[in-house]
């Protein structure tokens, strides 16, 4: 059974200084799912997220991705296969095209990213799929505008649309919806649904209204630690999660 | 960058000697091409690097020692000087690469004041009197270079095929990874660039054409110093960037040239120089900040309608611009 699951992490650990940011944390994702890890203010879902996807290493415990362990491995490396992450604050290249950054996902997929005696003429070839893309994420019309001038909801729309190209296995979204009015909330709940077919996703979420629509299965964090797991349903009414909410902060 | 400027450039290039000192107009293209090979790294990569001046003293004193001693044919010469300078470069960059920001500039320093100092005490630089009396040679055992025409249109080749290859690096797949990581470098790692190993061939490639320009100015100078390998060198090429326009294409050239020729037409009040460049780098940056090419740009694509505006700290929507502003430098 353990084939199924795309990502496992055994006793994660994270220290700071003394301080334990995350406290044996056992992990399951289960491959085609959309997985969301919630909890209070401060619980270690931003820490545990770095720690899943590199930034940060673990102090203590194991990673495994797709049966192989990559506790010691480069964000970058495991990038390559296939387990891409978001930013909580929308995380694009500002001044490039949005077309541009779609196909710089496409470029490090498709390689020849050294050539530095190439025309940028030869990026073209991936203009076809970089503009699919945007069509998927409704941004066709925007292919030639900075990012920087894009709204907030589009701007999360274009990482969406980047992360996409690299054609991901897992994606980990860090708050896809932090931050936004509850239009684009919705616009942006739409389109996760869509994208996440055939894919794994991880994501952390604030928003419960978001979690209790788009997650399978919840992972309730407080102080580091696993406090409940579950689909919504059960662990919206565990009375140790609401104790943790009411007390805690207000999601 | 667009073929109407390469003509106008080049045909500038083949006429200057006519009209100014061929000595001085090498004298700014050397500079030229040094600010431009440090704007690779500043302004495509976002790297600041503080030692720049490591890499073109450093190939200034190679070059001059292995013509004058060794008996190097020229061309070879400064082919070894810019490989100095990449390898200094390739040396340097491991050890800061690492490093951001602040950290990044001081280890640059660092190392090019350890450079300094063995340009200082080794005993083929000639210490304070600097290498002396390097001979020009003959390009290619033909082409007399003593002569000051010559020896003009061959830097003029050296200059306009390094900024060529920087123009190149800036267009190719590879320079549009290094403008993502000076956007966004924690996206550009998510996306699995090996962050470093761009930095690393970035700060080599623009270490190699710093040594170019240095090399090549060994040799129309005939003559190798301290001052080459100096700090103040390192900064001057910071603010001929600066100047120019950062992250522009022409912009360091243009700086490098108002920075030399400030030098030079204020060298009779001597000291003063460096407090007349003091003053004007400050009015530059109070009224424009983006340099003379970058002010210049953005006006022109005012001009258009599409009016590019500053970075906006998201939360509220923007209204979009039209497509088709292009959207490169």
């Amino acid at each position: 059974m353990a084939d199924d699951f795309i990502l496992q992490t055994r006793d994660l650990v994270k220290e700071f200084k003394g301080f334990t940011a995350v406290d044996r944390v056992n992990l399951n994702v289960r491959r085609g799912t959309i997985h969301a890890l919630i909890g209070p203010n401060g619980a270690g879902k931003t820490t545990v997220f770095n720690l899943l996807t590199k930034f940060l290493q673990p102090s203590r415990g194991v990673i495994v991705y797709n049966g192989r362990d990559i506790t010691r491995s480069g964000p970058a490396e495991i990038a390559k296969h296939g387990l891409i992450r978001s930013f909580q604050i929308s995380s694009v290249f500002p001044h490039m095209t949005a077309l541009e950054n779609v196909r710089l996902a496409l470029q490090a997929k498709h390689g020849g990213s050294y050539q530095f005696w190439r025309p940028g003429k030869v990026l073209e070839r991936h203009n076809a799929k970089a503009m699919e893309l945007l069509q998927a994420v409704g941004l066709e019309e925007f292919a030639q505008v900075p990012a920087v001038e894009l709204s907030y909801g589009r701007k999360r729309a274009l990482e969406i649309a980047t992360t996409l190209a690299m054609d991901p296995e897992l994606m980990l979204l860090d708050e896809p919806t932090q931050g936004m009015g509850t239009e684009d909330v919705g616009v942006i709940t739409e389109l996760l649904r869509r994208v996440a077919k055939g894919r794994t996703v991880l994501m952390v979420e604030h928003n419960l209204g978001v979690v209790s629509t788009l997650a399978d299965r919840i992972t309730v964090l407080q102080r580091g630690a696993v406090l409940a797991e579950g689909s919504y349903q059960e662990v919206s009414t565990n009375p140790e999660v609401i104790n943790a909410y009411m007390g805690g902060a207000h999601a | 960058m667009n073929r109407w400027l390469w003509i106008v450039l080049i045909a500038l290039g083949l006429a200057a000697p006519y009209v100014l000192y061929p000595v001085f107009v090498m004298k700014l293209l050397c500079f030229a091409l040094f600010a431009c090979a440090f704007n690779l790294l500043l302004g495509y990569t976002g790297l600041l690097s503080f030692g720049h001046a490591a890499f073109f003293g450093g190939a200034a004193y190679v070059c001059g020692h292995a013509l004058k001693v060794w008996g190097l044919p020229t061309e070879l010469g400064i082919l070894l000087g810019a490989a100095v300078g990449g390898l200094l470069g390739l040396v340097f960059g491991s050890l800061a690469i690492r490093r951001q920001g602040i950290y990044f500039a001081m280890i640059t320093l660092a190392l090019a004041q350890i450079v300094y100092f063995v340009a200082l005490k080794s005993p083929f630089t000639g210490g304070e009197d600097g290498l002396q009396g390097i001979p020009r040679g003959k390009l290619f055992g033909v082409i007399d270079l003593e002569d000051s025409l010559n020896m003009y249109y061959f830097v003029l080749a050296i200059f306009l095929a390094g900024f060529w290859l920087i123009d190149r690096i800036v267009d190719s797949p590879f320079g549009q990874v290094l403008k993502a990581i000076r956007e966004n470098e924690p996206r550009a790692l998510s996306l699995g660039y090996d962050v470093s190993r761009f930095k690393l061939a970035a700060f080599v490639m623009s270490a190699t054409l710093s040594g170019l320009a240095g090399a090549t100015k060994a040799v129309v100078f005939q003559f190798a110093s301290l001052t080459d390998v100096h700090w103040a060198t390192s900064g001057e090429v910071i603010l001929m960037t600066l100047l120019g326009g950062l992250g522009t294409i022409l912009g360091p050239m243009v700086g490098a040239f108002t920075v030399v020729s400030l030098h030079s037409k204020l060298s009779a009040i001597g000291s003063w120089v460096t407090v007349i460049i003091g003053i004007t780098f400050i009015v530059c940056v109070l009224l424009f900040r983006r340099g003379f090419v970058g002010e210049l740009q953005h006006l022109l694509r005012g001009q258009f309608g599409a009016e590019p505006g500053k970075p906006q700290a998201g939360g509220k929507p923007v209204a979009v611009a039209q497509p088709g502003s292009g959207g490169k430098h």
